[in-house]
């Protein structure tokens, strides 16, 4: 048998390989004792980045509970690849009620918890970018707004994949989707329209806001980790890219993870109280065509005609966030 | 104890003797009274045990309730109106999921044209979500009703709707009996969930089912219901023995032994149709009643043999079906097969109009003789409706109607 040679680093990354490090210091996932809370076998497609997200997510989650975590799941995709019935993947108690309402179900999740006595039972509530920034905004709002003990778990895909690529608030300009067609003089969907739903949890001073992405899956456990050490109202918001709905190769879902993070288009980041505490620096700043380019919802940008305007307008919104989360190191950068 | 007090205070007392775990509140004349009560009583300590959520919205509060449930708190909600109508997609969810929650409805209609008064119209439009359906007579009633929902609830891990005539009811103070903690606590046993969100036992609820099972669970929803029409009767006479009293059960009739002519309806206006049967028996005629306590399920074999003696069923309904007329009378219609007899249906008292005692004896009257309608709207102004059926002929661009018979019924129409 041929020998491999041990890899410390992935690919193209600064990422650590676990057994440069301590045991302790080591991800939830390469643990064996790991609960695979969404069990394999389930029903996502060939690149999902909303399933590599849960799994991630939620196992760090009982891990950091000591298993005691209960899911209340919005419609959507998620909802939907993980229980076609009589198959569950879900190894965790798990109730998916509406579309619009998981903010409110986990609150009476928690507030039976805490009449029986159960505060070590953590709820958490997910769901994709339409049943979080659109339909499920009002419930989750309101959650925020009593700061209820609920972990609120956004995957963020950018439009409703479940119904078949629809335009959600999460969607960002430019892209191509059923309702957002690459059609007229401004192909896509419109400028200026969309909510930032992070910058809105802030807004209501919860105690810990944080955005995530499934390229830097070891910050994404860390982050829930940190979480659950807070009481209260608690949001993540994840970048989970989605092969059919973005119009990419199944086996780039990790590299546009990465590259949205590296233009300075998904800002990592962690609020406390409504007050920015941190940001991934940016170490390979690249432009956001390398980021837009593998993607056919954005196709019609790079036609004959490459539509110089738009990627300018695009850049400036990477440019934008890079100055305001502080992503690169001022140091080098100065 | 007997005591004077506001219907919906003693509902809030009723219910706070069933050790509910979970309330969600949310405000919405005339159930508002509700919640706050119970808020107080959390708020003071009087009711322990017991989360006090204030959502942003009704399609919150069943949300939230539906959550509490699930893992296994006994949960209470109140709403009405625009609000039950708000939270219609949860009301099918936490019956599809078999949740055993206790939500009272303080009956108004639905706009528009905005209106906060009494009809039925909110409670009607949920009448094939899932829910037993309760409608309560009086407020010692109401007050009744709920310790035998959450019971009925629990047995069935069905959810139950209390629904109550708003201001008629919720506002009116009155002498009524609250019961003592002990008598509640031997009637209603603590909540044992069918199933529940609990991390030692882990179940996924709520999954996707094709095809395949879809009828089979819906039908089961049926077949708890038709349960239901059993458990009912045995509850309110489990009821009479611990508390002393009748309250509740599928039906109750009103000198309607011999009766030739039967009136059927809803709610607190049997108390003035009992009044108007009393004058009418005196002069000798044969007319009787029977409240439908309740709709769902909905009491066909009773009524079947209630009816199948009398000649003429005059049914008084505080809804409309638009396009068809009554709501409660089409539901009867299954309950008459075989039966030959004259039907009216009465559309009263909608968006709060007063159902009078003269309105009904002259009503009565015309039935007797068998002169209504199939369809009689009591008390309608037809000139009213006329003139503005004139302006909408006159001009293309006649304006919204309730504002045009508003201004023409004060004066000003132009």
């Amino acid at each position: 048998m041929e020998l491999q040679p041990i890899k410390f680093y992935q690919t193209g990354t600064f990422t650590v390989g676990n057994r440069l490090l301590d045991a302790d210091q080591r991800s939830v996932q390469a643990n064996m004792e790991r609960t695979n809370s969404l069990n394999s076998g389930h029903r996502a497609c060939q690149g999902c980045g909303e399933a590599l997200g849960a799994r991630y997510a939620i196992d760090a989650a009982m891990r950091a509970s000591n298993n005691q975590v209960i899911a209340c799941n919005a419609t959507g995709c998620l909802e939907v690849f993980s229980t076609p019935y009589p198959e569950t993947s879900w190894q965790i108690p798990w109730i998916h009620s509406l579309f619009g309402n998981a903010a409110a179900v986990a609150t009476g999740v928690m507030a039976a918890m805490k009449v029986k006595g159960r505060k070590d039972v953590r709820v958490i509530a997910q769901g994709g970018d339409g049943g979080t920034t659109d339909i499920g905004f009002g419930c989750l709002s309101g959650m925020f707004d009593r700061n209820d003990d609920v972990l609120y778990i956004c995957y963020d895909n950018q439009a409703y994949m479940n119904t078949g690529v629809q335009r959600s608030s999460a969607t960002p300009p430019a892209a191509r989707t059923a309702t957002t067609m690459a059609l007229g003089p401004e192909p896509g969907a419109v400028f200026g329209q969309g909510k930032n739903v992070p910058l809105i949890a802030m807004a209501h001073g919860i105690p810990y806001v944080a955005t995530a992405s499934v390229a830097y899956l070891r910050d994404l456990e860390a982050k829930v980790s940190r979480a659950m050490t807070v009481r209260g109202a608690r949001y993540i918001h994840i970048l989970v890219p989605c092969p059919l709905g973005w119009g990419a190769a199944p086996h780039d879902t990790i590299k546009l993870a990465r590259l949205a993070v590296e233009t300075g288009l998904f800002p990592l980041f962690e609020a406390e109280h409504g007050e920015v505490t941190s940001s991934n620096k940016i170490r390979h700043r690249v432009p956001v065509e390398e980021y837009l380019k593998p993607q056919k919802r954005f196709a019609h940008l790079f036609g004959k005609t490459p539509a110089v305007d738009t990627l300018a307008r695009i850049q400036e919104m990477a440019d934008r966030n890079i100055r305001k989360f502080r992503l690169m190191d001022e140091r080098r950068h100065g | 104890m007997l005591k004077q007090t506001e219907g919906s205070h003693a509902i809030a007392e009723s219910v706070a003797l069933c050790r509910p775990e979970v309330i969600c509140a949310y405000p919405i004349t005339p159930q508002t009274h509700i919640v706050e009560g119970l808020g107080e009583m959390v708020k003071a300590g009087e009711l322990q045990n017991c989360e006090f959520i204030n959502v942003e919205s009704e399609f919150a509060a069943l949300s939230v309730a539906i959550g509490a449930s699930a893992a296994g708190a006994r949960t209470y909600t109140a709403t009405a109106s625009q609000g039950l109508l708000f939270m219609a997609e949860a009301v099918y969810n936490a019956a599809g999921l078999g949740l055993p929650i206790v939500m009272t409805i303080g009956n108004r209609a639905i706009g528009a044209p905005i209106n906060i008064w009494n009809d039925h119209t909110d409670s009607m439009s949920m009448r094939d979500a899932g829910w037993i359906q309760l409608y309560a007579e009086t407020n010692q009633e109401a007050a009744d009703l709920h310790i035998q929902a959450f019971r009925l609830a629990e047995e069935l891990s069905m959810p139950v709707m209390v629904c109550v005539d708003g201001f008629i009811l919720t506002h009116a103070y009155e002498r009524l009996d609250i019961p003592t903690q002990e008598q509640v606590d031997a009637y209603l046993p603590p909540f044992e969930p069918r199933q529940v969100l609990d991390p030692s036992e882990p179940v996924s609820i709520g999954a996707m089912v094709g095809p395949e099972a879809f009828m089979e669970v819906r039908y089961l929803a049926h077949h708890k219901q038709m349960r239901a029409l059993e458990l009912i009767p045995q509850l309110s006479a489990e009821f009479r023995q611990v508390f002393g009293r009748d309250s509740g059960g599928l039906m109750r009739t009103y000198r309607a032994e011999d009766a030739k002519t039967i009136v059927v309806a809803l709610g607190s206006v049997n108390g003035t149709i009992k009044d108007v049967i009393d004058e009418l028996r005196d002069e000798g005629y044969a007319i009787g009643a029977a409240t439908i306590l309740s709709f769902r399920p909905f009491p066909s074999e009773e009524l079947h043999e209630l009816l199948s003696h009398a000649k003429r069923l005059v049914v008084i309904e505080k809804s409309l079906a638009v396009g068809i007329g009554g709501i409660v009378s089409h539901n009867l219609r299954m309950a008459l097969s075989g039966i030959s007899l004259h039907a009216y249906t009465v559309v009263a008292g909608l968006g709060g109009r007063p159902i009078t005692k003269s309105s009904l004896r002259s009503l009565f009257e015309r039935a007797l003789r068998d002169e209504l309608e199939p369809l009689t709207f009591l008390d309608l102004n037809q000139s009213a409706v006329d003139r503005e059926l004139e302006r909408e002929k006159a001009r293309r661009r006649s304006g919204p109607s309730a504002e045009n018979i508003l201004r023409d019924l004060a004066g000003g129409a132009r």
